[in-house]
C-alpha cells in the first residue's frame, strides 16, 4: 500500500481553525451582503469564480459566432450568411483573429484556470478563501476591463484587428499595413491587460496553494487539478513577461513613433516571434494542464480508482512544465530564422511529447480494474483524453522539421490546434461544469439531456475537423478567405470537405441548444437536490455543503490521506473521504 | 496521399513526402493502439453491482512496467522520427547545391509576388535580368537558388507542389534553393498573413522544358534600365471590400 494510504500525523483541529481565525470573513457572524457587494464587488472566491465563468462562456458566445461566420464564407464563399450578411476578406481576417484571440485569452483562460482555480482551490485544500481575497476581486475587475475593451475594438473606426491572433508585425505594427489603427491599439492594450488580470490570480493561487491547506494536507494530498493550476500559474508568471513587454513595444509601434519591429529604421520583425512564442507555447500549456487535472481527478472519482502512480504523474507535469520553456521556435522553423536553430527545437519538441504520452499511458492504466460509471462528466472527462490524443500525435507532424516545411500555416495545423483546445476549453469547461456544478449550485443536471448533448457535440466536433486534416494535407493555408483565387485549391473535392467541416460546426452548435434547456429544467423545473457528496467522491469541495455558504466549510476539516483511496479491499466502502479521521 | 492532388515536382518533394509517411504511419499505429485499450478498458471495466475496483496505486514495478515499456518505446520512435526529420530538414533548407544552375529573386509586397531572373549569365543585378511580374520562369532540372525578401510586412514563400515554404522578411534577405523535376504551371501562394489581400495573394511558377526555358530567356526583355524597379501589377481584389488605403504600388515598367 502507499504511503499516501496511510495515517500521517496532522495538527490538532484547534490549531487548523485559529490559522483561519484572522480572516477578515471569519465564522459565526455572516450577515448577507447586499445586492451589489454580493454579485459585482465581490471578494468570495466562489463568487468570482462565478464571474470569470459567465464572462467567459459569453465571450464564447461572440467566438463562437464569429468562427460560425467565417465557416459559412469558406463552405459558401462569397454567399450571404444568414444573421451576419455578406463577409468581406478584411472581415474574414478580423473574424478570425478575434475568434482565436477570444477563445484563447477571454474563454479557455478565464474558465479553466480563474473559473476553477477560484473555485477549487480553496474548496479542495479546505480553507475559507483565497488569501488575497482583494487582489482577487482586482484580477476579475482588471479582466473584465480586457474584456470590454477588446468589444470596443470591433466598433471603432476602422473596424477590429485583423492581423491574425500571433500580430506578428509589422502588419500588427503600422495601422498603413493593417487599415485599423484604433482596432489594432485596443486589441494590443486588452490583450496586455488580460494578461496583467491573470497574474493578478495567478499570484493568489499560488500563494493560497502554498500556505492555506487544511492541517494534515501535504503537498502530495493536494488533488491533481490543484496541482496543475498551481503549476499553470508558474508556467504562466514566469512566461508572460517577455509578452508583456513585447505587447508594450508594439503599443509604441502602433501609437509613439518607435521602430522595435519596423525594419526599415533597424528594427526586427522576428523578434516579436520569439517574445510571443516564448509565452506563447507555454501557454498551450497553461490551459492543458487545468484541464487534464480535472480530466484525471473525474476518471478517479467515476472509476473508483486511485490515479495510476500519482506522484509519477505530478512528475511528468513537472517535466512538461520545464520541457514547454524551450520549444518555442517550432511555430519559427520557416519564419526565417537560423536554419540550424531548427534541429534543436525539433529535438526539445519531439522530447516534450514524452511526458505528455505518459500522462495519457497514466490515465489509461487508472481506468484498467476499476468500476466505471458513465456518467455525463465522465463521459466528458473521457473524451477529453480520446479527443487530446488525435491533438497529441498530430502535433509530432509539425515538431518534425522537415515535415513541418510542408504543413507550417496549412489547415493541418488548425486542425491539430484545434483538436488540443477543443479538448482542452469546450470539453473541459463542460466536464468541469457538469462534475462540479452541483457543488456550485446545490442542484443535480439532467443526466439525459447531458448525455445528447454530450454525443451531438462530440459527432460535430469531429465531423469540423478531421476532414480538415485533409484540406491542409491537400494544400489549404490558413486565413484565406476564398480558396477559388488559388487555382489548385479551387476543387470540388476540397470544397466538399470545407462544407463538411462547416455542417459539423453547426451541429456542434446546435447541440448547444440542448445545454441550455438543460440548465433551465434543472435549476428552474425539477430542481432536484445535490446533497454534499452526489459523486461519492474523497476531495473536500464534497465535503461542505452545496452550495458551499460564505467561509465554505462548517468545521474547517482536517485531512488523514490522499485524495484518491478509492475502493481499498479492507473497507466497506468504496470511498474514504480526506477529512475522515481514521477509526481508532 | 499528398501525391494525389499535388504532385511532387521538386527534386526534394518525395523525401518530405516519405517523412510524412513515416510518421503517420508510427503516429497512427500509436494512437489506434491507444484507443484501443482505452476503449477496451471503458467496456471491460464497468461497474457491476457486487464487483469493487481493484486497488493499485501504481508504483509497484510489476504494475509500473506497463507505464515504462511504452514510455522508452515513444522514445526510440522519437529518436527515429528525429533523424529523418533533421536529414530532410538539412537536406531541404540547410544545404545549398554544390553546382547552381540558376539565382532568381523573389520580392513579395502587399499582395502580388514579383521576381528577378538572372538570365543568361546566371548572376543577378547584371545587364541581361529578366523581370517578371506574378509569373515565375525556372528550367527543369536545375539547381535553382531563391533570394526572397519583402518590401513591406511578412509574407511566406509558398510553392505546394515542391513541398517548399519560407517566410520572406522585409530588410533581410533569405536564400533557398530547389530543383523542378516535372515541366508544367504551378501556383505559388503566400501562406503568412499580409493584410486585406493576403486571400488573393497568388502567382504561378512555369517550370520549363530546358529548349523551352531557353526559348522564352531569348525572347524575353532583359533590363538594365529597370534593375532595382521591379515591374509589380497589383491584383484586383475582392468586390466587396473597401479600397486599401495604401500607397499605390510601383508603377508598371515592361
Amino acid at each position: 500500500m502507499s504511503q499516501t494510504a496511510t495515517h500521517h500525523d496532522h495538527g490538532t483541529a484547534t490549531q487548523g481553525h485559529d490559522a483561519h481565525g484572522h480572516d477578515s470573513h471569519g465564522h459565526g457572524h455572516h450577515e448577507e451582503p447586499g445586492f451589489i457587494k454580493k454579485y459585482l464587488w465581490s471578494t468570495d472566491h466562489k463568487m468570482i469564480a462565478q464571474q470569470y465563468m459567465w464572462t467567459g462562456v459569453a465571450m464564447a458566445l461572440i467566438g463562437g459566432y464569429l468562427a460560425y461566420a467565417f465557416r459559412m464564407q469558406l463552405a459558401f464563399p462569397g454567399k450571404f450568411i444568414p444573421a451576419y450578411g455578406y463577409m468581406s476578406s478584411l472581415q474574414y481576417n478580423t473574424a478570425v483573429t478575434n475568434h482565436g484571440t477570444i477563445m484563447i485569452f477571454w474563454f479557455a483562460m478565464p474558465v479553466l484556470i480563474a473559473a476553477f482555480g477560484n473555485f477549487l482551490i480553496p474548496l479542495m485544500i479546505g480553507c475559507d478563501d483565497m488569501v488575497f481575497p482583494r487582489i482577487n476581486r482586482l484580477s476579475y475587475q482588471v479582466f473584465l476591463l480586457s474584456a470590454i475593451i477588446l468589444i470596443a475594438s470591433f466598433l471603432v473606426p476602422g473596424g477590429g484587428f485583423n492581423g491574425a491572433w500571433t500580430a506578428y508585425p509589422p502588419l500588427s505594427g503600422n495601422s498603413e499595413y493593417n487599415m485599423a489603427h484604433w482596432g489594432s491599439t485596443l486589441w494590443v492594450l486588452a490583450v496586455a491587460l488580460e494578461f496583467v488580470a491573470f497574474l493578478l490570480g495567478g499570484i493568489n493561487f499560488i500563494t493560497t496553494a502554498m500556505n492555506s491547506r487544511a492541517p494534515g494536507m501535504r503537498l502530495w494530498d493536494m488533488p491533481l487539478v490543484v496541482w496543475m493550476i498551481v503549476i499553470a500559474s508558474i508556467l504562466f508568471m514566469a512566461s508572460v513577461g517577455p509578452l508583456i513587454a513585447g505587447a508594450v513595444m508594439l503599443l509604441f509601434d502602433q501609437n509613439f513613433g518607435t521602430f522595435f519591429f519596423a525594419p526599415e529604421r533597424g528594427g526586427d520583425p522576428v523578434l516579436w516571434q520569439h517574445l510571443f512564442w516564448f509565452f506563447g507555447h507555454p501557454e498551450v500549456y497553461v490551459v492543458l494542464l487545468p484541464a487534464m487535472g480535472m480530466s484525471g481527478d473525474i476518471i478517479a472519482t467515476f472509476s473508483r480508482k486511485k490515479l495510476f502512480a500519482y506522484k509519477t504523474l505530478l512528475y511528468t507535469v513537472f517535466g512538461t512544465g520545464i520541457i514547454s520553456f524551450f520549444v518555442w521556435a517550432h511555430h519559427q522553423f520557416i519564419a526565417g530564422i537560423d536554419p540550424r536553430m531548427a534541429n534543436i527545437f525539433t529535438v526539445t519538441t519531439l522530447i516534450i511529447s514524452v511526458p505528455i504520452a505518459e500522462m495519457c499511458f497514466l490515465f489509461i492504466a487508472t481506468l484498467y480494474g476499476g468500476s466505471i460509471t458513465l456518467t455525463v462528466p465522465m463521459l466528458w472527462g473521457l473524451a477529453f483524453v480520446g479527443e487530446f490524443l488525435l491533438g497529441g500525435v498530430t502535433g509530432i507532424f509539425l515538431g518534425a522539421s522537415g515535415a513541418d516545411i510542408f504543413f507550417h500555416d496549412s489547415y493541418f495545423v488548425v486542425a491539430h490546434f484545434h483538436y488540443t483546445f477543443v479538448p482542452i476549453a469546450i470539453i473541459g469547461f463542460f466536464m468541469g461544469f457538469t462534475y462540479w456544478s452541483p457543488k456550485m449550485f446545490g442542484l443535480m443536471l439532467d443526466e439525459t439531456l447531458g448525455k445528447i448533448h454530450f454525443w451531438i457535440t462530440i459527432v460535430g466536433f469531429n465531423m469540423i475537423f478531421i476532414p480538415l486534416f485533409f484540406t491542409g494535407l491537400w494544400g489549404d493555408h490558413r486565413r484565406i478567405y476564398n480558396y477559388n483565387n488559388f487555382s489548385e485549391l479551387a476543387r470540388p473535392e476540397l470544397q466538399d470537405l470545407r462544407i463538411i467541416a462547416t455542417v459539423g460546426l453547426l451541429i456542434m452548435i446546435s447541440a448547444q441548444v440542448f445545454f441550455v434547456i438543460n440548465l433551465v429544467k434543472s435549476y428552474f423545473v425539477t430542481k432536484k437536490k445535490a446533497g454534499d457528496n452526489p459523486w461519492k467522491a474523497n476531495t473536500l469541495e464534497w465535503q461542505c455543503p452545496s452550495p458551499p455558504p460564505h467561509g465554505n466549510f462548517a468545521t474547517m476539516p482536517n485531512v488523514y490521506r490522499g485524495p484518491y483511496e478509492y475502493s481499498l479491499p479492507e473497507r466497506e466502502s468504496d470511498f474514504w473521504p480526506q477529512n475522515e479521521p481514521p477509526a481508532a | 496521399m499528398i501525391e494525389s492532388i499535388l504532385p511532387q515536382v521538386s527534386s526534394f518533394a518525395d523525401d518530405i513526402d516519405f517523412l510524412i509517411g513515416l510518421i503517420a504511419v508510427i503516429t497512427l499505429l500509436w494512437f489506434f493502439a491507444a484507443q484501443a485499450i482505452f476503449f477496451g478498458f471503458i467496456f471491460k471495466f464497468r461497474a457491476k453491482p457486487g464487483v469493487k475496483a481493484m486497488y493499485i496505486d501504481g508504483y509497484d514495478p510489476k504494475h509500473k512496467r506497463w507505464i515504462t515499456y511504452p514510455h522508452n518505446a515513444v522514445l526510440v520512435f522519437d529518436v527515429i522520427i528525429l533523424v529523418f526529420a533533421v536529414n530532410v530538414w538539412n537536406h531541404v533548407k540547410l544545404d545549398l547545391p554544390e553546382k547552381v544552375d540558376d539565382t532568381v529573386k523573389v520580392v513579395a509586397q502587399r499582395w502580388a509576388w514579383s521576381f528577378q531572373h538572372s538570365g543568361t549569365d546566371g548572376k543577378l543585378d547584371t545587364g541581361d535580368d529578366v523581370f517578371t511580374g506574378d509569373v515565375l520562369h525556372v528550367k527543369k532540372g536545375a539547381n535553382v537558388v531563391f533570394i526572397g525578401t519583402s518590401r513591406d510586412v511578412l509574407h511566406s514563400f509558398s510553392v505546394p507542389v515542391f513541398r517548399l515554404k519560407q517566410d520572406v522578411i522585409p530588410g533581410r534577405e533569405g536564400t533557398g534553393w530547389f530543383r523542378a523535376e516535372k515541366a508544367g504551371t504551378y501556383d505559388i501562394q503566400c501562406t503568412e498573413i499580409c493584410g486585406i489581400g493576403h486571400g488573393v495573394m497568388g502567382s504561378r511558377i512555369v517550370v520549363h522544358e530546358p529548349a523551352d526555358y531557353d526559348a522564352w530567356l531569348a525572347a524575353a526583355p532583359k533590363g538594365e534600365a529597370i534593375a532595382g524597379n521591379v515591374p509589380v501589377v497589383p491584383k484586383a481584389i475582392d468586390l466587396y471590400a473597401p479600397a486599401p488605403s495604401s500607397k499605390p504600388a510601383a508603377p508598371a515598367a515592361h
